[in-house]
């Protein structure tokens, strides 16, 4: 009934749509396995892409040939670029998306790739010959053939619903659960944990009133995630704040004995960071109120999202406290918050290509590793399905660095260091984050997957090359332009900045604080029309990287430095148990984990400092 | 060195080659003790207690090569953490030689530089930053330098570092949450506050980046230069102040021709006196070469002790010695000699504007007047209130430069709070500091810097 395929992708979210992608374009033939065709790419939880970090994320699956965001700068309702007082390494783009569209989107892209089929069913186990992963089985007792599994199977594994004292399984609202697949890797020697994640509820827009709440309009200017040539949004929607109160937070306290968080019925850890709304006021006993973003879940649906008022409270509960928001008196549910447990495999037993280390050919991508987010999903499922085809073609991985990008940083980071609570990528978990910017993430990585001959990146390329040169001759015109102090004295003292004294080259006056390229181009009418033939993308790279030029060296000296340690190799036959010198758990650590070089040795949890200055002296350097 | 030989017993001495009352011999690993045991004819020391002496003789064969005592350390209570035997032998090379080759026949392997204390190391007896301190410590000639060895070794710099580390961890934090979390409603980082910690923190850099000065004087000793007029009596004062005759004295000018160095110890602080040529044009070949060494001399002092005749040097010709050898960064004394011959001798007459009045002292060299004053002054100038028990210092160039990094990347975290820049770069500039800092106390440790620390031991230490 079928073809012996390359690669199986199990599940259809964020993870496992990229996986398929990424592995199809990487010349596979792919069979992607989902239990329902018609909740392919759901946004289980906000109706949003990007976000602090997140944002720079979908800018890299782009950069690297994902579609997560083509698909959101199909869809989206509403654009903003955060963040954008702060320096650029923060700039971050956020949308929101129509829920609908956005799934619509991912499914005609999927199926518009030939090398991508479909089955509908659930996956119960995965077929292991010799410690090698060589297909599926599915719940009718199918048989499908491939050389290469990937496994994305989101909060469905063993998934469990909480509200209130209700308990279910489920993989998300008014979804069955999968099972079968955890008890099978236990017995193959994998080791299971549980984690926990919860969704506020979904309200009804025209029950509640707007006019007392504050608007928040998206970008003016509206930027988008794709260097392709997507289309610019035109029209958008506002989203609204709102805000607790004392009785919201009382109200909400009358189901505190009901509620599985707080009552141990939810064994599983949830995310400290986006807490549910029962978390917040518990643990923040002395807040008085807590910020609430209501978001539009589509261009046409009346359905609302309460960003902010995650809960597995009872529905009545939350129901009551909800009405006592400034706004909602008269609010209609669509369906309550819930919690979901559910079961991931510590990321600790995966190589740097997202390989299980247990049986080859066998990779997992997403909350199956203990992430949490759609951006995280999006771009584990993207390294899978290409280091899956690098697998069968016997290629040597292919694995970004921590300076490469936060993919390289978010996957260091799951298999080193494991996660006890569902991770979360933030700026601070980068330590280059000056490098790591959105604007950049084309140069930085295009040519990687370029390289590495994945289909459709010829025009991509040639982008890069473009924007590169562009980039260059900018520089070049800014470096060579004197400027003398009658030209700009007028624009310096207008900003409060200290005027020219005599002339000076124009690109060490864009490097003061406060100067931007747009306040020189409103002084030196030469400088704007030479500008004009650059779009503003360009503009604004070339602009960063002249601006902070000395803060980009620095980081990068960093950078080299850094490398050094990650080019000493260790062997993965090298005994750490003869090592006295270290500590008891990092021998045990550096056993498990066989890392690849010194530098990935450093970011193990459990491996101190003192020990990688042992292993430095042991290997001889 | 090769560390696929760590399971190796390893052998050397550790004291100074040569002659001496006594040697001692060190093995160490899993056969220390059974080779002791083939060759000691004494208590069995596989059975003895650990940190226990042991008299005996060790015998090649028959042969009976010396009467040794034998001191017993059962790892992991040791230097090493493996079994240590320390054998004191009589001080002969050829008795030391004949119980090294005898170990090295029963299975020892000859020790490679700074071996023990690599071991000591590895097998996690000491952090970087302690190992450092042990290889200064066995170079340490003096009290002072053995002092700051010593407390260095038991983590005084290291602790200091990573108190400072901390807060400055702590605030980076707080930069790093208004960072992530700027957009959900987070309470933002008080500026003043953190601009009051970095000054607070740079505040104790630059007292430890001080001391370095000091510090590295102490470990090498202090360059203090002797200059003057030809005749003037520099070498007499040096014999003077070492109490023996050194350098040849002679009553005709230009006696000294080539620079002396000689090593003083005062409170336990060791000056390296050097004694130049006279300071004049010179009249031959051989007397320019010294002139010029002598000025090369001064430029690489700390102190210059500036000697001249109260009787033929007139006061203008002082200060205009004294304006040709000045430099910066160098302590001066001006030494009036031969004040027996004019008791009335008074400061005011020869200090312009280079000296202060406690910057001259009359002596009278030949007659042993004033000179313990000068060495109190000596002290008193080079020291100042630097070095007490308490105060860490920094005496290790590498130590130095990570804090001046770190010092530099707080500056630039300064200029960016100064400047209002955004955040993430300010973020980016702590991130540097705490790596800089890092690099003592060996959380961040390269490669090249653990070659560093180890090449610079000595076999068998």
């Amino acid at each position: 009934m079928f073809p012996k395929y390359d690669v199986i992708v199990v599940g259809a979210g964020h993870a496992g749509c990229e996986a398929a992608v990424a592995a199809a374009n990487m010349g596979s033939k792919v069979m992607l396995a989902t239990m329902n065709m018609q909740t392919i790419a759901q946004m289980s939880c906000n109706p949003a892409m990007g976000g602090v970090a997140k944002g720079q994320i979908v800018r890299e699956v782009d950069a690297l040939g994902g579609y997560s965001g083509i698909v959101t700068d199909h869809t989206m309702i509403q654009f903003r670029l955060l963040n954008r007082s702060k320096g650029p390494a923060m700039w971050s783009p956020r949308a929101q998306s129509d829920r609908m569209l956005f799934a619509a989107k991912w499914r005609h892209m999927l199926e518009a790739n030939e090398n991508i089929d479909f089955w509908q069913e659930m996956v119960t186990s995965i077929i292991v010959k010799d410690g090698r992963a060589c297909g599926v089985r599915t719940g009718i007792g199918l048989e499908i053939e491939a050389d290469s599994v990937i496994l994305t199977n989101g909060t469905f594994l063993n998934g469990i619903i909480h509200i209130g004292e209700k308990q279910f399984g489920g993989g998300r609202a008014g979804e069955r659960a999968a099972k079968g697949i955890t008890e099978q890797l236990i017995e193959l020697g994998f080791e299971a944990g549980r984690m926990k994640t919860g969704t506020p509820p979904r309200i009804d827009g025209r029950s509640i009133d707007y006019s007392k709440m504050v608007v928040q309009d998206g970008d003016e200017d509206p930027g988008k995630f794709s260097y392709t040539d997507t289309p610019k949004l035109k029209n958008q929607r506002p989203c609204h704040m709102a805000y607790t109160n004392p009785e919201v937070h009382d109200m909400l306290r009358t189901g505190f004995d009901r509620s599985p968080m707080f009552n141990g019925r939810i064994q599983g850890l949830g995310p400290r960071y986006c807490p549910s709304i029962e978390d917040k006021i518990d643990r923040f006993a002395g807040r008085d109120q807590h910020q609430l973003f209501i978001e539009p879940e589509g261009w046409e649906t009346v359905e609302i999202y309460v960003n902010g008022f995650s809960s597995s409270l009872p529905e009545d509960v939350q129901f009551k406290a909800m009405r006592k928001i400034e706004g909602f008196e008269n609010a209609k549910m669509f369906r309550p918050g819930y919690a979901i447990e559910y079961d991931f495999f510590p990321p600790t037993q995966l190589k740097p290509s997202l390989e299980t280390r247990l049986v080859k050919n066998l990779f997992f991508a997403g909350q199956i590793n203990g992430t949490t987010g759609y951006e995280e999903a999006a771009c584990q499922g993207q390294m899978a399905g290409i280091n899956a085809h690098l697998a069968i073609k016997e290629e040597d991985p292919f694995i970004i660095k921590r300076s490469e990008g936060y993919i390289g940083v978010l996957i260091d980071d799951l298999v080193n260091k494991g996660t006890k609570e569902p991770y979360r990528m933030f700026t601070s978990r980068a330590e280059y984050r000056i490098l790591l910017r959105q604007d950049n993430a084309d140069l930085r990585l295009t040519p990687l997957v370029h390289k590495l001959g994945m289909k459709g990146m010829e025009d991509r390329m040639q982008r890069v090359e473009a924007k590169e040169a562009a980039v260059k001759d900018i520089r070049k015109f800014l470096e060579k332009f004197s400027v003398t102090p009658d030209q700009l004295n007028g624009y310096l003292e207008k900003i409060g900045s200290s005027t020219l004294k005599q002339g000076v080259k124009l690109n060490t006056v864009l490097a003061r604080p406060h100067i931007t390229m747009e306040g020189l181009k409103s002084a030196l009418p030469e400088l704007d029309s030479f500008l004009s033939k650059y779009d503003a993308e360009t503009e604004g790279l070339a602009e960063v990287d002249l601006k902070y030029e000395g803060y980009i060296q620095k980081e990068q000296e960093m950078v080299d430095k850094m490398n050094r340690l990650e080019s000493v190799f260790l062997k993965d036959t090298f005994d750490y148990h003869r090592l006295s010198g270290l500590s008891k758990e990092a021998r045990e650590k550096l056993t498990n984990l066989k890392p690849r070089t010194i530098g990935q040795a450093s970011r193990i949890s459990g491996v101190s400092p003192s020990d990688i200055s042992v292993l430095l002296v042991h290997v001889g350097r | 060195m090769n560390p696929t030989n760590l399971t190796d017993t390893i052998v050397a001495l550790s004291t100074p080659s040569g002659t001496g009352a006594i040697g001692v011999i060190r093995l160490s690993g899993g056969e220390a003790i059974a080779i002791a045991d083939r060759i000691f004819k004494g208590a069995k020391l596989e059975k003895a207690e650990t940190h226990t002496l042991h008299f005996g003789e060790i015998k090649d064969g028959e042969r009976i090569i010396d009467e040794v005592v034998i001191g017993l350390f059962k790892g992991p209570k040791s230097y090493t953490k493996e079994d240590v035997v320390e054998i004191s032998c009589h001080g002969s090379s050829y008795i030391i030689q004949q119980i090294i080759q005898i170990c090295l026949r029963e299975g020892a392997r000859l020790a490679q530089a700074g071996e023990f204390t690599m071991r000591a190391f590895l097998n996690g007896r000491m952090d970087l930053s302690q190992a450092e301190a042990v290889a200064d410590l066995i170079a340490s000639g003096s009290e002072s330098s053995h002092a700051i060895a010593m407390q260095q070794m038991r983590g005084g710099v290291s602790d200091e570092i990573k108190k400072l580390r901390q807060e400055l961890i702590d605030f980076a934090s707080l930069i790093e949450l208004e960072l992530d979390f700027g957009e959900e409603d987070v309470e933002f980082a008080d500026r003043t506050k953190l601009q009051e910690l970095v000054e607070k923190i740079q505040k104790l850099l630059k007292a430890l980046l001080d001391s370095f000065a000091l510090g590295n004087a102490i470990k090498n000793g202090i360059n203090t230069v002797i200059a003057g007029r030809p005749n003037a009596g520099k070498s007499t004062l040096l014999n003077r102040i070492l109490n023996e005759e050194r350098a040849i004295v002679s009553e005709i000018a230009g006696t000294t021709r080539d620079t002396i160095e000689e090593v003083l110890n005062i409170k336990g602080v060791t000056f390296r006196l050097i004694d130049t040529a006279g300071i004049r044009e010179a009249q031959d070949q051989i007397e320019a070469v010294g002139v010029e060494k002598a000025l090369e001399k001064i430029k690489q002092s700390a102190v210059l002790i500036y000697v001249f005749d109260v009787i033929q040097t007139q006061p203008e010709e002082v200060k205009a010695d004294l304006e040709r050898l000045n430099q910066d960064n160098i302590q001066v004394i001006a030494v009036a000699n031969k004040m027996d011959l004019n008791p009335y001798t008074k400061a005011e007459h020869y200090t312009g504007d280079h000296l202060s009045e406690d910057q001259f002292i009359p002596v009278s060299a030949l007659n042993n007047m004033n000179i313990e004053f000068l060495k109190d002054r000596l002290y008193d100038l080079a020291i100042g209130q630097g070095l007490n028990e308490e105060s860490a210092i920094v005496s290790s160039a590498r130590h130095y430069e990570a804090l001046r990094k770190a010092h530099e990347s707080l500056d630039d975290v300064l200029k960016g709070l100064n400047d209002n820049i955004p955040s993430d770069f300010v973020a980016m500039d702590i991130r540097r500091a705490l790596a800089f800092l890092g690099e003592i106390t060996g959380e961040i440790s390269t490669e090249d810097l653990l070659g560093n620390i180890f090449s610079r031991f000595c076999i068998g230490k």
